[in-house]
Formats: structure tokens, C-alpha cells, sequence
């Protein structure tokens, strides 16, 4: 398939400004430009949560439908099942915008057992790392170390004491026919894997990162900047899964230093040299499995 | 449930079923239909709520549900629940309706329950049932945000809507069972089932299958000389008041049996309805609650006739001993 350039990117929006959600917000890009290349033809489900906030209050241009906040995965499905019972699925996009904590935390059950049944959804899970419509508790995609109001530098915490969920690798373990991570950081190879995944049949999950100027505590400017350091220093992985074949998208020759992408958000503010190390460690060890996985397992097994 | 309520919203016709611990799971879902007017059908099989732990039959699972906002419709035996399933989507489909409906029985008491059961043909029921035509529906031709996000000025205004149209189902599902009748010469009972309440002066007041066993003690306390009758609650969502104060007009006393509890409350759901619907027509029969049946636990005939009695021992008396009576324990047969 060719990749489309920004050029052809379609001057169509689905996605409507002056919604109430925040300047900079990450979100609101991601599904800008999901939208964009998905196109007319697409029904969109959510939960609460930031995403729903501003799609619900008229940012929407194609149908939408909002249900509990545990129930993505049904949501879609039910969507999907519904569309495919009375002959209307074809050429219809059914698209789940559900952020990390209703993803990796409590709507884990129902995106599982959605890409177990194996409808034909795709599933972006939204990632700012905590539960921000909230004002930012942690999730379990909140990286080690990282402050949230409910793991706070004090007393007792220096942050989230343990390693982030690995969302998409899961997934992958599911037999997704399709498998993603993305950054919108990196807009061109966000949107022509969503484009991939619209075409493939089945269940298709992105997991695309999105900066959160209040939660992780940096300027509304920068939420592009940070979601492509975030790659380019290693903590952002980009591969895809397609039919169980592990590949990584943007190979990492010189990355930059973790430090630079942590020094720029006052959720990191507090980390010791010390206490980086273990985050880099920890980071580490998501890139052996990463390339044992994309190596096809001839790479010996991390300890992950 | 959110899947089944989502399917619902593609314009597609939707049936689910779920037990006790299953709907309680389900609850905000529950919301999810209703809140959106998705005419939803799901059988019920009404177990009591664990722990203490149980499979057995009990009303406390759906009457903890009451206020979701879905129509509950409890039935008594295996062929109302058919007829009942197919008259619920022409009710929850009607566009004066469009609410979830809940077709509620005992579970295994009625569930596994065998009985011969008349099964109409497809051409029958395709020419009772047209199909769905939904007032809206998630369509790309047509694009909608089903869901809204209110301000603090809408919320209870879109709540009163649901109310209205549970007020204006009384009459759907009263012509949809006449209708039924006309077509397959059987009917569920409307709202409520009266048996000899004509000239009746006590009256006994139950939901579901406990009432098959009460209409042999009516017969019985009539062979006595007795004016006894019997009504058999069927809608508790929308709650059939004025039908109900019409049937006990004559009743001097009540007994009202049910199969659900509310720790910390006074009495059952229905002996709290039946008072209050009561209290504002200046009619004040004696009203006695019992809570029994719950958790599987057998009312059998003879607990019955002593609740039948206690009606007519407060009615000789002027006054009730006990208002609300647990019914636990070791049955007696």
C-alpha cells in the first residue's frame, strides 16, 4: 500500500474546532487526524473522558455514540454487530476513541474480549498516561516514576513505583490482525497506519501518544514537540503487528537523550539521577522484547 | 448489555437475558438504554442477590433496578413469558414509548420450569410485529450525535420525558395485549391480573408465580364464605396506580406478598407503592406486608392461607398486629 504524503493528506474535517477541550490538547489532534484519512463513512463510540467531552459537545462531524466508561470494546462491538446484522457494515469505519484508563485499567475486559471475538473495529486507545478528564490520576500506562495526584513526591511515593502496562504487546498476544503504536508527534505515520488498519478486516488497535500540557506539566506549545522527543529519545516505541509479524517503524540510530524529554515536564521534575537509571532500565527492557518480538523470537527472551 | 443497547442504536432489533448478580453487574448499562431510548428486550431470571450466596429465586435482583428507567414486567408462567417477549417489542418499539423492557420471572421456580407451551409461527408473529422502524439511529448517511453531554438546565427535563413516556406505555401495553388476544386467542393481563376482586373485601396483592399458588387459597377462602381476591401485579415500571386503587375500591384489607427486601427500610417495594398510591384517594384498607420467597425459599400453600388469614383476622379487628413480617426460616408444608 502507498503511504499517503502530507499533501494528500484530505482537506475534509470530521473533527470540529471550538470544542471545550484544552489548547494544546494531544487528544484533539489524534482524532483530528484519525478522522481525516477515516473519513465520512465512520461511526465513532467513546467513554467519558476527555475525548467524549469533546466530541460530545459538537466537536463530532460523523455519528456518535457514548457509553459507560468500562465498555469501549462493547460499545464498538455492539456497533459493529448491529451494522453487520442488517447489511450496513461495509464500507462503514467503526472507530473507538477510548483513552488509557478506559483502556488498560477498566475497559480491559471489554476491548479484550472485543478483539477475542474478533469484530471489525478499530480501536484507538487515546494515551496521555493517566486519567486526565479526572485531573490525572495514574493508569496503568503511567510510566515508573512519573507524579500523578495519586501517586505524589512526598513521604511515601516519589511517583508511580511500577513499570507501565504494555498495552499493544498484549494486544498482539490476542492475535489482532493489526497492531500499532503511533505519536502525534509524528502525524504522517499516525495517520497511514490508521489508513492500514481501516483496510485490514477485524480487530485493528493504535495506541497513539498524546501529551497532556496539564497533566504532565508543560507548556501548551510543546505538545507536538514532546510527542516526537518522546519517540526520538526511546521511551515512545513505533512498531506495528500485522498478521503477528512484529516491525519497527522508526528505528532509533542515535537516540536522544531520555533526559531532555523528562526535563521538560514537572511530572519527571523530581527524578534523581538514580531513580533515571531505573526508568531507563526499565525502557530498556521494553526494547529487548520489542526486538526479540520483531526479530521473530531468535533474539533471546528479555526478562519482561 | 452496552453491546446489546449499541447494536440497538444501528436500528437493529436487540434481545439479551441476564440473571441477579449479572444485572446488578449491568446496571449502568441499564442507564446506557434507557438514557438513549433504546427499545431493548431482555428476559430476566429473577435470583436473589449474593452473598449470602445463592442461585434460587427471589425478586431483590430487578426491584433493586427500578429506578434505571427500563419497563419491568414480571410474569408467572412459562407461556406469558413467550407471549409476553413478543408484546414487548411492539410496547418498546411504539414511538409514544421507545423504553428498554425488562420480562421478568422466578429464576428455576418458573425458568426451568417445564410446561407445554403453544409456539406461534413466524408468518404470526411477522404480521403482529412489523419490522423496527427506529426514530433514530446511528447512520453515516445521517449523521448524529446520539449522545449528549447536557448542561445543569436539561438533565431532569430529558428524565421527565421517560416518565412521560412510562405514563403513556399504560395504554400501549394495554392495546397491545388486547390485540395479542384478538390475533392468538391468548392474552399476558395488562397492567394487573384481578381474580374474584369483583365484590371482594380482602385481597391478596403478589408479582410473578406466587400467585398461581394464591389463587387456590382465594378459592379456598371462598368456599369458606370468605370474600377473598386476588391481584397479580404484572407492570411494576410504569406502576399501575390507579388500576390498582380501582381494583381494591371494595377492600377493607390487604396482604401483600413479595419477593424482595430492603434492609433498613419498611416493607417491600410494592406494599411501599400500593400504600402510597393509596394514601391520596381517602380509601385506607388495612395493609399487611410479607417478605418471603426470597433467596429460593418456598412460600408454600399453607404459609399463604396464613397470610390470607392475618388479612381477614385484621379486618375483623379493626387493626393490624404486625405491618411488615419477615417470612424465613425452616418452610412449613
Amino acid at each position: 500500500m502507498r503511504r499517503l504524503s502530507l499533501k494528500e493528506l484530505p482537506l475534509e474535517e470530521y473533527y470540529m474546532p471550538g470544542n471545550i477541550l484544552c489548547a494544546g490538547c494531544g487528544e484533539s489532534l489524534a482524532m483530528r487526524l484519525a478522522l481525516k484519512v477515516l473519513g465520512r463513512k465512520t461511526i465513532v463510540v467513546t467513554v467519558p473522558g476527555c475525548a467524549s467531552a469533546g466530541l460530545m459537545m459538537g466537536a463530532c462531524a460523523v455519528p456518535l455514540l457514548v457509553g459507560p466508561f468500562a465498555s469501549g470494546g462493547a460499545l464498538a462491538a455492539g456497533v459493529e454487530a448491529g451494522l453487520k446484522a442488517q447489511g450496513r457494515l461495509e464500507g462503514v469505519n467503526v472507530v473507538a476513541f477510548v483513552g488509557d484508563g478506559g483502556t488498560a485499567d477498566i475497559g480491559f475486559q471489554s476491548l479484550s474480549s472485543m478483539v477475542e471475538r474478533g469484530h471489525d473495529v478499530l480501536y484507538v486507545c487515546l494515551d496521555n498516561e493517566a486519567y486526565m478528564n479526572t485531573g490525572g490520576q495514574r493508569s496503568g500506562t503511567t510510566p515508573l516514576g512519573a507524579a500523578t495526584t495519586t501517586t505524589p513526591v512526598g513521604r511515601f511515593l516519589r511517583g508511580k513505583p511500577q513499570h507501565r502496562k504494555n498495552l499493544p504487546l498484549i494486544m498482539m498476544d490476542h492475535g489482532a490482525p493489526y497492531v500499532a503504536t503511533a505519536s502525534i508527534g509524528y502525524p504522517l505515520d499516525y495517520v497511514n497506519k490508521v489508513l492500514k488498519a481501516s483496510r485490514v478486516r477485524g480487530p485493528k488497535y493504535i495506541q497513539v501518544l498524546t501529551p497532556c500540557p496539564v497533566g504532565w506539566g508543560f507548556h501548551e506549545s510543546k505538545t507536538v514537540e514532546l510527542a516526537r522527543l518522546a519517540v526520538d529519545c526511546g521511551i515512545w516505541p513505533l512498531y506495528e503487528v500485522e498478521g503477528g509479524a512484529l516491525k519497527i517503524t522508526l528505528e532509533l540510530k542515535r537516540p536522544k537523550p531520555l533526559e531532555e524529554y523528562l526535563a521538560q515536564q514537572r511530572r519527571f521534575s523530581h527524578l534523581t539521577s538514580v531513580e533515571v537509571e531505573a526508568l531507563k532500565a526499565s525502557i530498556e527492557r521494553e526494547w529487548m522484547e520489542l526486538k526479540r518480538r520483531a526479530s521473530g523470537g531468535k533474539e533471546a527472551r528479555s526478562d519482561v | 448489555m452496552v453491546a446489546t443497547a449499541a447494536a440497538s442504536a444501528t436500528g437493529a432489533r436487540v434481545f439479551t437475558a441476564t440473571s441477579s448478580q449479572g444485572l446488578s453487574y449491568m446496571q449502568e448499562g441499564l442507564y446506557f438504554a434507557a438514557g438513549h431510548r433504546l427499545p431493548v428486550v431482555m428476559a430476566v431470571a429473577n435470583r436473589s442477590m449474593g452473598p449470602p450466596w445463592t442461585i434460587l429465586a427471589g425478586h431483590d435482583d430487578s426491584i433493586a433496578q427500578r429506578d434505571v428507567g427500563w419497563i419491568q414486567v414480571y410474569c408467572s408462567r412459562p407461556q406469558e413469558i413467550l407471549d409476553q417477549v413478543i408484546q414487548a417489542y411492539r410496547v418498546a418499539e411504539d414511538h409514544r414509548v421507545l423504553l428498554p423492557i425488562m420480562v421478568c420471572y422466578e429464576g428455576f421456580a418458573t425458568s426451568h420450569c417445564y410446561e407445554a407451551v403453544e409456539v406461534p409461527s413466524q408468518e404470526e408473529v411477522d404480521s403482529f410485529l412489523p419490522p423496527y422502524r427506529p426514530l433514530f439511529k446511528l447512520d453515516v448517511e445521517d449523521p448524529l450525535i446520539i449522545t449528549r453531554f447536557v448542561e445543569a438546565d436539561w438533565w431532569l427535563g430529558f428524565k421527565k420525558l421517560q416518565d412521560e413516556a412510562m405514563e403513556g406505555a399504560k395504554k400501549v401495553i394495554a392495546d397491545v395485549d388486547a390485540e395479542y388476544a384478538k390475533r392468538f386467542g391468548r392474552r399476558c393481563g395488562g397492567l394487573l391480573e384481578a381474580y374474584r376482586c369483583e365484590d371482594a373485601e380482602v385481597a391478596m396483592v403478589t408479582m410473578g408465580n406466587l400467585a398461581l399458588t394464591a389463587r387456590l387459597i382465594v378459592d379456598e377462602f371462598r368456599g369458606r364464605g370468605v370474600k377473598a381476591g386476588l391481584i397479580r401485579l404484572r407492570f411494576f415500571r410504569p406502576f399501575p396506580r390507579e388500576e390498582l386503587v380501582k381494583a381494591l375500591e371494595g377492600v377493607g384489607s390487604i396482604c401483600v406478598v413479595e419477593r424482595n427486601c430492603s434492609p433498613g427500610g419498611y416493607g417491600g417495594a410494592v406494599f411501599n407503592e400500593l400504600r402510597s398510591a393509596l394514601y391520596s384517594t381517602g380509601h385506607r384498607p388495612l395493609v399487611i406486608n410479607f417478605l418471603a420467597g426470597m433467596g429460593g425459599r418456598d412460600v408454600t400453600p399453607v404459609e399463604l392461607r396464613e397470610m390470607m388469614a392475618a388479612a381477614v383476622k385484621a379486618l375483623e379487628r379493626g387493626g393490624v398486629e404486625r405491618e411488615v413480617n419477615w417470612v424465613y426460616g425452616v418452610r412449613r408444608a
